[in-house]
């Protein structure tokens, strides 16, 4: 397996490989997308997805429309089809598939702990946890009020459960707080995940270790530009950085030295990739914002996985290129439900 | 980034299954060597003994065993990588089904050169007694069973290695026609190359067995 994958890659995992290529065959082009854009109402766009790989997934829809219905009814496909693949995968594809919905899985929590704090009912905010990272303790959440209570009582038997250890604390849980834990919960989850591919080898270490290298990098920045201006120590700040990205060691060095965007903006300067991302990126009108500049190498990246076969990144890569689409429909809808044209252009072209 | 462990363990390590083998089987041979050694019997490793003893009839089937079984197991190997991924890429895309047979067909044609070369080699089987014949028609023999055996060893293993070949360009060549279809013809010209370095094997082998005289004849 470690040597050459190709040999014995498809005895447990070809037909799935087969399969989620299939689906990502699937995924909505650019001339799909110039026909999404003309519609003029949502059901006008309900009737162009049905022409796509999407078929009939709306007809049993009430019709006047909402977008926030169109968003479950995407994220519940995206899930069907997810599901489908964990259910007929064998390790240690199962694992890896398993990373993939850890990430879902914090964003969870974290949302579930941000809602209680502002008191609102667990019926209300359980829909709106992404059904790919539910979890049978999901709703025991409200019960902890320390990071301690969370572990002990929830989180002990998750999967999540080892990268908890390193937030601990017997402070109450507020709004800083939490932002802090979902950062180091991804920052652990980021390496374990890394050090998952690199001990699967392969195509899988050569196509994932880039793809997570970019997110840790990714994280590293907003981290940091989002930290400006508020009371997050430096130091507190630099714990935060996920180690497994290209900017580690010196780039998150200086990055934890940073006082402003443009300190970050030199930091990015001696990093070819990330130099590109910055100079496109401006907060002029017309111009595409950062997170967008973003996006669109993930993107890239995610469809350069495809270029290699017998590996897991794949797998990977269909779930965020789905998750990019999702992303776009529903932006192109918001825009046509509030007759808001202007940006509609906004959204990010996949194929 | 420092190497640390990922938490999640999928499976054991053969490691030491394979360590433990390898040091009992070490082990045995140090014994057997000394023990022969020590009780003044050395002598009794001898290559050139070994050879001259074993019936050429053992070595000549071994070498059509071999011929067969690893053609077919390089045929089998390759049928089911191209077949999961074919199966995989015609959920979405059903006309690829009946195109891509083609690429099992190459496969198969591994098991057929493998059957054809054991046949050959087969019939130069021949029929001599060791202890009437003269000295020429038994050293005749000897050759021809090494001649079989390593004409048998070469088909089988050319075939086995033309086999996972064609697999892996094959299930490559499905899941491309399932994206684009225009890409399948391209793709088939490699595999053409592939199932033709089965070809080299079988030629060589021919060569190697076509001054082969066992027994009588």
């Amino acid at each position: 397996m470690y040597s050459m994958p190709e040999i014995t890659f498809n005895i447990d995992h070809g037909y799935l490989e087969g399969l989620v290529r299939g689906f990502k065959a699937g995924i909505l082009t650019q001339t799909d997308y110039l026909n999404l854009v003309q519609c003029e109402t949502l059901d006008d766009l309900k009737l162009h997805l049905q022409s796509t790989d999407y078929g009939n997934f709306l007809a049993n829809e009430p019709s006047p429309l909402t977008v926030s219905v169109i968003d479950d009814k995407l994220k519940e496909k995206m899930v069907v089809e997810f599901q489908h693949l964990r259910n007929h995968c064998l390790e240690p594809l199962a694992t890896f598939l398993d990373y993939i919905t850890y990430s879902y899985m914090i964003d969870n929590i974290i949302l579930l702990i941000t809602g209680t704090l502002h008191q609102r009912p667990l019926s209300e905010l359980i829909p709106k946890c992404h059904p790919l990272g539910s979890f049978e303790q999901m709703e025991a959440i409200h019960i902890a009020s320390t990071p301690a209570e969370l572990y002990n009582a929830v989180l002990v038997d998750t999967p999540l459960a080892p990268y908890f250890i390193d937030c601990i604390l017997e402070q109450d849980l507020d709004e800083m707080n939490t932002e802090i834990i979902r950062n180091t919960l991804y920052k652990a989850y980021l390496e374990d995940f890394y050090a998952f591919c690199q001990e699967t080898g392969g195509a899988t270490a050569d196509v994932m270790c880039e793809a997570l290298s970019f997110e840790a990098d990714r994280r590293a920045f907003i981290i940091t530009i989002n930290s400006f201006g508020t009371e997050l120590t430096k130091d507190d700040r630099s714990k935060l950085y996920p180690h497994c990205g290209k900017l580690y060691p010196a780039g998150l060095a200086r990055l934890a030295q940073a006082d402003d965007y443009d300190q970050v903006r030199a930091v990015a300067d001696c990093f070819t990739e990330y130099k590109e991302l910055f100079e496109g990126a401006g907060t002029n009108p017309g111009d595409k914002t950062l997170e967008d500049k973003f996006f669109e190498h993930e993107v890239k990246l995610m469809k350069n996985a495809f270029m290699q076969q017998f590996h897991f990144g794949v797998f990977y890569s269909y779930v965020k290129l789905k998750e990019q689409e999702n992303r776009n429909i529903i932006w192109i809808s918001e825009c046509v439900a509030q007759q808001h044209r202007a940006k509609i252009d906004s959204y990010i072209p996949i194929f | 980034m420092e190497a640390k462990p990922s938490s999640k363990q999928t499976g054991m390590s053969l490691f030491p299954v394979y360590a433990i083998t390898l040091l009992l089987a070490i082990t045995a041979i140090i014994i057997i060597v000394m023990y022969y050694m020590l009780t003044g019997r050395g002598t009794r490793f001898d290559i050139g003994w070994f050879l001259s003893e074993t019936s050429p009839y053992m070595w000549g089937s071994i070498g059509v065993g071999l011929c067969i079984s690893l053609s077919v197991v390089g045929a089998a190997w390759g049928i089911f990588t191209t077949g999961s991924s074919i199966l995989g890429g015609g959920v979405k895309a059903p006309r690829i089904k009946t195109k891509n047979l083609i690429s099992i067909i190459f496969c198969e044609a591994v098991a057929i050169y493998g059957i054809i070369l054991a046949i050959v080699i087969g019939n130069k089987l021949g029929k001599y007694d060791p202890l009437e014949s003269n000295l020429d028609v038994i050293r005749d023999s000897h050759y021809a069973g090494f001649q079989i055996f390593a004409a048998g060893i070469n088909v089988g293993i050319c075939n086995l290695a033309c086999g996972l070949c064609v697999g892996i360009v094959g299930s490559g060549a499905a899941l491309a026609d399932a994206q684009n279809s225009a890409l399948f013809v391209k793709i088939l010209i490699i595999e053409i190359f592939g199932s033709a370095i089965g070809l080299f094997g079988i030629i060589v082998a021919i060569l190697q067995i076509s001054s082969a005289k066992m027994g009588v004849q």
